[in-house]
């Protein structure tokens, strides 16, 4: 039977998708603190399968990112921009890319952490970690900003929100900065190349929580109009 | 002179007018139930059963003056006085060209109206058949411009109801007392406005007839009880403090869906105030002539039973056919809430109810949805498909003139047969 005029203009609704893409995406990069505490005990085939885990999950996350560009058309009228909430869903998706290629690093060099770095790099991943989760309890408000039309105490709960996930990504800062001191007072110690690469995966880590800052930021653009 | 075919005429302009009504009630019915049934606010039953009441209390207490215009307000009557039958022709012509153009384009999914085709099929056959003349132009021009102004004025209504509701209800602290607070004043105004509309133009073919002062007092009265019937039904509703959890509105929706059904109830009667006038309002023309014997009388009044039968119609498409294109529609709906709904149908309710009571046929659909687009201009719909509106706008371009087209071919086949 031909659609109704009614029924056909109503779009999908990109709220949940977004959502659940978030969700698929802090599902992967949860991953990855197993992935270090098994890289701390040098158990490389454990590490091994926990990689091969979060290469399936950013797959998953990318196959979502797909899905709903795809269901997105071009002549849809929705209350927020288009092109903000496709940047939204870019910067979530590079989260998950970031971890798998942390992962990748990790496991393709067999980079070993230095023992005095162990109990403050888990706290760093777990941080960026919670940088993340914070970006997605934001995203999770979309569905109640969406019903009060972004306005009134949504939008102050959503701004306190963003506050909060500002203040964890500067906490990954300072972590950061820390660990970077430490492994400065060991590099002569340590072969040049693994020193090299151990400070790459120091910045990629702090990335995580630098993109989810910035999925965040985006996603404040997104709602002012 | 005397018509030899009278009965025949009359019997042919009720099968035809007949069938048109049957068309309203399967195919339009839908596009008029959808927003109330995919927001949830009432099931496909009940949907059915307010579809059913109030199509048809529209249809017969303030269906007159639309069917008025229809049956002669876009004609004059001068030019036909001496050759009756010729609007017998045409009358029955344009009912057959509409409901075969509806019967296309509904198999292609465009979104044409009932009333624009008609409209279409009855100018189409007057300024060919009878002459350029013999259409009132200005009468025309008025009904076209209201297509126009019906979709912007639902918008208008529908971006400010929605606003309100936010300002009052979503954008508060505490959303769920405001919720309470506000809807019964929401449901007095679906009551009253409604109400109002429909006794200042008139009950006088029913029997009755009041003053201003009546009018309002009445209106009132209706509103109230409303209010009263929906205050009950809000204490009625249990709250579920865990369903917020997970979306905080849950349990202020569900006081939304007590207007909705409101809404809906005045959404099934605007719709039948209008829409009835198409299938019947051709009918119509065809009776008064045939009963004055000919005579083009422009004064006559419109018999009751012709909204009675154009009701009937109405309900007996709605049960034979029409309950399956609304579970189709409604259940396509899934991204309404009964906030967003409510805003949007009670704009076009509102504006159709009106438009009926000044006699101007307009799409009730294509109103309908310049509601929901206001409801969107303030931020309410999640994601809106405009490509309808695109559609829309070439439906009006094709509708007139092949509403026309077929309504002249008809009419110059009944001609032939006839004389």
């Amino acid at each position: 039977m031909a659609r109704s005029t009614i029924s056909s203009l109503f779009g999908s609704s990109p709220v949940k998708p977004l959502q659940t893409h978030m969700a698929s995406v802090q599902e992967c990069i949860a991953e990855l603190v197993p992935f270090f505490e098994a890289v701390i005990q040098e158990d490389w085939k454990k590490a091994r399968t926990q990689q091969k885990k979060i290469a399936r999950l950013e797959g998953q996350a990318d196959k979502l990112k797909r899905e709903l560009r795809m269901h997105l058309p071009k002549s849809l009228f929705m209350p927020v921009s288009r092109r903000d909430l496709l940047e939204v869903l870019t910067m979530q998706d590079k989260i998950a890319n970031k971890a798998k290629d942390i992962a990748g690093l990790i496991i393709g060099r067999k980079i070993v952490l230095p023992e005095a770095l162990h109990d403050a790099f888990m706290e760093y991943v777990g941080r960026c970690i919670e940088a993340s989760a914070q970006a997605q309890t934001a995203i999770n408000e979309l569905d109640e900003l969406m019903e009060t039309g972004f306005g009134g105490k949504e939008l102050s709960l959503l701004e306190s929100m963003i506050k909060k996930l500002d203040a964890i990504e500067s906490e990954t800062d300072k972590i950061q900065v820390k660990i970077r001191s430490a492994v400065f007072a060991k590099e002569k110690e340590m072969d040049p190349v693994e020193v090299m690469f151990l400070y790459k995966v120091i910045d990629w880590v702090g990335d995580l929580a630098d993109l989810a800052q910035r999925v965040g930021s985006r996603f404040e653009l997104m709602l002012a109009r | 002179m005397t018509l030899e075919f009278g009965i025949t005429f009359i019997a042919l302009a009720c099968a035809f007018g007949f069938f048109m009504a049957w068309g309203v009630g399967a195919n339009d019915v839908a596009n008029a139930m959808g927003t109330s049934v995919g927001s949830k606010a009432v099931t496909i039953k009940q949907a059915i059963i307010i579809a059913a009441i109030f199509e048809f209390a529209g249809a017969y207490l303030a269906g007159g003056q639309v069917t008025s215009t229809i049956r002669k307000g876009m004609l004059d009557a001068n030019l036909l006085a001496g050759q009756p039958e010729l609007l017998i022709f045409g009358m029955l012509a344009s009912l057959l060209a509409a409901g075969i153009w509806l019967l296309i384009a509904s198999r292609a999914g465009w979104p044409v109206s009932t009333t624009h085709s008609i409209v279409g099929a009855i100018v189409g056959f007057a300024a060919v058949g009878i002459g350029i003349d013999a259409v009132q132009w200005g009468k025309v021009g008025k009904i076209a411009m209201s297509w126009i102004i019906s979709p912007a004025m639902a918008g208008i209504i529908g971006y400010w109801l929605f606003v309100s509701v936010q300002r009052l209800i979503l954008n508060t602290d505490e959303p769920l007392q405001n919720a309470r607070r506000y809807v019964p004043f929401y449901i007095f105004l679906v009551g009253f406005v409604i109400a109002l509309v429909t006794m200042f133009k008139g009950l006088k073919h029913i029997g009755l007839e009041f003053s201003t002062l009546q009018n309002y007092t009445i209106a009132l009265v209706i509103g109230f009880l409303s209010m009263v019937i929906g205050i009950i039904a809000i204490r009625r509703l249990r709250f579920d403090p865990a369903a917020d959890r997970d979306f905080h509105f849950t349990n202020v929706e569900k006081i939304f869906s007590v207007l909705m059904i409101f809404t809906a109830c005045a959404m099934a009667f605007a719709h039948g105030s209008n829409d009835v006038a198409n299938a019947v309002g051709p009918l119509a023309a065809v009776v008064s002539i045939v009963e004055n014997n000919g005579a083009v009388a422009q004064k006559s009044a419109l018999p009751v039973w012709i909204l009675l039968l154009g009701g009937t119609g109405i309900i007996i498409g709605l049960i034979t056919y029409g309950h399956k294109v609304i579970a189709t529609v409604g259940t396509g709906i899934t991204q309404l809430t009964p906030s967003r709904g409510f805003a949007a149908t009670l704009a076009a309710a509102v504006t159709v109810v009106i438009a009926s009571g000044t006699g101007l046929p307009i799409s009730t659909t294509h109103t309908l949805v310049g509601g929901i687009l206001g409801v969107g201009l303030a931020r309410g719909m999640d994601a809106l498909n405009m490509n309808v509106v695109r559609a829309i706008f070439l439906s009006w371009i094709v509708t007139l003139p092949a509403g026309a087209v077929l309504s002249i071919l008809f009419f110059y086949t009944l001609k032939g047969i006839f004389t």
